[in-house]
């Protein structure tokens, strides 16, 4: 079967569906090709190719669900997807909030969203291994203690998206991406440490120069040499953006509209109350152009949109699909999620903290004694008491300046505390995914240590 | 299992000569070495929230992943489509990678040695839904029933069949069978309107849909999340800083997986990149730790009867009394390395190359009365419940993160604590390991490892152990 015939595909699969007795049905089919060069040590280590398909069906009968997969498009397949959803109905409970969008919440936000990158799929190979090979050279050419490498990656994806339901949606999209990492080893006596930087664009010409990334992750990697520990302390943390950007992860988990209906996150209740700093603004903004939580429409149907969750420190919405929104007796923000199958999750667009107006460097030079965290380890963060206890690794600063590298060490605190606690933000917001921010500087964490 | 009984070929009509067509295939532009995974999955899960079971899905996914070998050079290609133009196409791509005249001759298939771990008739994946629901259901009710301050339970049950059949260029053929079930329950409790806490436990493994009717019983782990989240209640601040922790026995094991198992996995030494490269024979833990990772063990969730490589799984030794034995290999670096494969080489699915990878890694029982080990701690930490860990395996640090711990005074267990990471250095982390109990549990059947990208099952499991000195990363 070819691409173009998969949106009347999952059109039909839901014509069938409802055939087979169900009231309504929705069909996501994806597909995709992937590419990835892996070059170590300036020799070729490894080239994968290949593409795949496969199409999910959820359908409801009364307010009973059911949900089926397959990689298996043929007649026989489809056959037997639609087959298993429906015979699940029968097992799973009548749940009043399940249900589709109503039609009028459905739709897709128009104009050129540069998902798609037509670049991407006529790259020769040779040119990715080329790209990962000066990448990597550059690490490795950039200092004598980078003696090792964990090796560079060029990789690509190419995929289309497409949905239908049975209210009458219908829409598909295609993305693409390419990225090239570099991971170097660097080595000093018994000191060793490894790092890595990275680029990611929706098409090629959007990547950073190859040598630049090499020269970026050499640098990580050497100052990361000679790392301490340090005695255990009450001290400012500095989030460098790449660590940063996790404390929006963990954010993101705590409005997530099912952990709010469930009382199952430290923000559940707290709507309409100042639970970060003045200065934090929180935004989920699916629709920017060419950015990597970019799409047209939600996976339930429902148009993209920005949604602005923390404003000015007030906590201003969660991020919800119409399952959430049926629970908390509010409307869904367009962030329905799935993989092919199973009743839709709650996804983000591009979520990010407003960035500030310090640079990076007043940020440090602000800081008389105290941590610059550079990389985290561990899933040590209980989104519902909002306690959090993390590996770090970095920099101590002392007396304004980066001064020697530290690791072994954890942060500890309470997201109930940090996020008030954020007294600073940088200005040096850029997007090397969907989730992003600025340098962050928090008042007081606790360092474990010595 | 003959392979005429396989699914591969009763179903899709794969003959042998299609597999060694599909060998030269792939060695076609030369290369030592090709083999062909062939895996057809189909899975189930059933999820539980607020006492109504919200999802069933299932599903069938698969496909065929070809890969040659050249020197240190691997290429790779995988098909969704088991039609044999398609197979053939991803042999000729995964080809590229080796540039020289082809190898020609025959690859005449011979079945390869394999354990029976899991003589599993009727594979969970295979059983009557309704039968399946009702384990959430009675979790639900138990997690309840447990104490009223318990007010939401959530529980998912997943099981998946994994039909998988390995050809390779060395004339093995394999196949196996590989059932998988879990089931996970987390409960929430809450008292006088105060700040909820959860507690979660689950368990399984390669078993029949029985061993949750008599064994392991949805009671049982509903029990252990609702007593897990009502004790919570309690729980002070973690302390920080350098202290004396001991682990409880089974899950807490997960301290060996991320100190030295993933440290010990050959690429990372093969590449020099691991914090254990070139120190075989050297003392890395203290002479009570003997670390063994053994993937033969009847039904666990970490077993396999032949690894994703089809070579038949065994019981490494990587730490003998404190010495540092050996690597986990797999087919590449085991050439590499001029050694031999330890049945470590695992992957994702069809559409992810192989690496090495743990099974059930856990560190044998000692001497102590567990309870003497508490006795002797004047202030520490003891640990029983778990969430996930990490590791760089570069500089050798590691974390895992305690989901249910105790303040120990004066050899007594007191006041629970709230989550706090643990913090290590692989290397350094076992030296300290003073006492070893006698009590040497494997966990309940949980875990997944990550790697690159690629998630597999595995197991743990250790006595209960003391290590003299470990960072906690609390805040008091």
């Amino acid at each position: 079967m070819n691409s173009e015939d998969l949106p009347e595909l999952a059109a039909d699969i839901v014509r069938r569906a409802q055939a087979a007795g169900a009231g309504d049905a929705e069909c996501t089919i994806s597909e995709g090709d992937e590419f990835s060069a892996n070059v170590r040590m300036r020799e070729v280590e490894s080239l994968k190719e290949a593409g795949s398909r496969g199409a999910g069906l959820r359908i409801l009968i009364g307010k009973h669900t059911g949900s089926s997969y397959t990689s298996d498009l043929s007649s026989e397949g489809i056959e037997r997807l639609v087959k298993q959803a429906v015979e699940l109905a029968d097992v799973t409970t009548e749940d009043p909030h399940a249900g589709l969008p109503e039609t009028d919440e459905l739709g897709s936000i128009s104009g050129d969203l540069e998902l798609y990158s037509a670049d991407v799929a006529r790259l020769g190979t040779q040119l990715k291994i080329e790209t990962a090979k000066r990448a990597e050279d550059a690490a490795l050419g950039a200092d004598p203690r980078i003696s090792n490498s964990e090796g560079a990656s060029f990789d690509t994806h190419t995929g289309r998206h497409i949905f239908a339901n049975s209210r009458g949606f219908a829409g598909a999209y295609a993305t693409s991406y390419c990225a090239l990492g570099v991971s170097p080893v660097a080595r000093e006596g018994d000191s060793m440490e490894r790092d890595y930087w990275y680029t990611m664009a929706r098409g090629y010409a959007g990547l950073e120069p190859a040598e630049q990334v090499g020269r970026i992750a050499a640098e990580r990697a050497l100052r990361r040499l000679h790392a301490v520990k340090v005695e255990t302390q009450k001290v400012p943390v500095v989030f460098e953006p790449r660590t940063a950007r996790s404390l929006l992860d963990n954010l993101f988990e705590a409005v997530h509209g099912m952990s709010i209906y469930r009382h199952e996150s430290f923000l559940a209740g707290k709507l309409g109350e100042k639970i970060a700093s003045e200065n934090v603004t929180v935004v989920d903004d699916a629709t920017i152009p060419g950015l990597f939580g970019t799409s047209p429409f939600d996976d339930e149907g429902v148009p993209s949109r920005r949604t602005v969750v923390i404003e000015k420190g007030v906590l201003k919405s969660y991020l919800l699909n119409c399952y959430a929104a049926r629970k908390l007796g509010l409307k869904t923000t367009g962030n329905a999620s799935r993989g092919l199958t199973g009743n839709a999750g709650i996804g983000h667009g591009n979520f990010f903290l407003e960035q500030g107006d310090q640079t990076q460097e007043q940020i440090i030079r602000s800081v008389r004694n105290g941590l610059f965290v550079t990389e985290l380890l561990g899933f040590g963060v209980n989104i519902v008491t909002g306690d959090y206890s993390r590996g770090a690794a970095g920099l101590w600063i002392r007396n304004g300046e980066l001064a020697f590298a530290v690791s072994e060490v954890t942060i500890a605190g309470n997201l109930k505390d940090i996020l008030p606690g954020l007294e600073t933000i940088g200005c040096d917001l850029e997007f090397r995914g969907a989730v992003a921010a600025p340098t962050l500087k928090i008042g007081e964490m606790t360092v474990g240590g010595r | 299992m003959e392979f005429s009984e396989s699914i591969f070929a009763a179903r899709f009509q794969i003959t042998r000569q299609d597999l060694e067509r599909y060998v030269a295939e792939a060695l076609s532009h030369g290369g030592d070495y090709a083999d062909l995974y062939f895996e057809y999955l189909e899975t189930s899960s059933i999820s539980l929230d607020e006492s109504i079971v919200k999802s069933a899905t299932q599903g069938v996914s698969m496909g065929v992943g070809v890969r040659v070998i050249a020197g240190e050079r691997t290429g790779y290609a995988y098909s969704d489509d088991l039609a044999p133009e398609k197979i053939r196409k991803a042999a000729r791509v995964a080809a590229y990678i080796a540039a020289g005249p082809g190898k020609p001759g025959k690859y005449g298939l011979h079945e390869g040695v394999k354990h029976d771990l899991y003589p599993v008739l009727v594979s969970p994946t295979e059983t009557a839904f309704a039968d399946r629901v009702t384990l959430v259901k009675r979790a639900d009710l138990a997690a309840r029933a447990y104490d009223p301050r318990i007010f939401q339970v959530q529980a998912v049950y997943a099981d998946n069949l994994r039909h998988v059949l390995v050809a390779t260029s060395d004339s093995v053929l394999t196949l196996d069978r590989q059932p998988l079930a879990r089931l996970s329950v987390s409960a929430l409790a809450r008292q006088n309107g105060g700040p909820p806490q959860r507690g979660h436990a689950g368990g399984g493994g390669r078993v029949e849909l029985g061993f949750f009717l008599q064994e392991k019983t949805p009671e049982h782990f509903a029990t252990e999340a609702a007593r897990e989240a009502i004790v919570m209640l309690d729980a002070v601040e973690a302390p920080a800083g350098e202290m004396t922790v001991v682990l409880g026995p089974g899950w807490p094991g997960i301290l060996l997986h991320e100190a030295v198992g993933h440290g010990l996995e050959a690429d990372f030494n093969r590449k020099g990149v691991s914090a254990f490269s070139g120190r075989i024979g050297q003392k890395v833990a203290s002479e009570l730790c003997t670390v063994v990772d053994d993937g033969t063990i009847n039904s666990r969730r970490g077993s396999l009867n032949v690894d994703d490589e089809g070579h038949p799984t065994q019981r490494n030794v990587l730490i003998e009394n404190g010495v540092l034995r050996g690597y986990l290999q797999d087919k590449l670096s085991s050439t590499l390395m001029h050694s031999n494969s330890t049945g470590s080489g695992r992957r994702e699915s069809y559409a992810h190359i192989p690496m090495p990878r743990m099974t059930n890694t856990f560190l044998l029982a000692g001497e102590s009365d567990p309870e003497d080990i508490i006795r002797s701690v004047a202030k520490g930490l003891y640990c029983v419940n778990f969430g996930g860990g990490q590791v760089d395996i570069t500089s050798g640090n590691f974390v895992f993160s305690a989901s249910e711990s105790y303040l120990i005074e004066d050899g007594k267990l007191s006041r629970p604590v709230r989550n706090a990471t643990l913090i290590g250095n692989g290397p350094e982390a076992l030296k300290y390991v003073s006492m070893v109990g006698n009590d040497l549990r494997l966990d309940e059947g949980i875990g997944v490892c990550g790697k690159e990208g690629q998630s597999v099952p595995v197991g743990v499991g250790i006595p209960t152990l003391k290590i003299d000195r470990l960072t906690v990363g609390g805040t008091a």
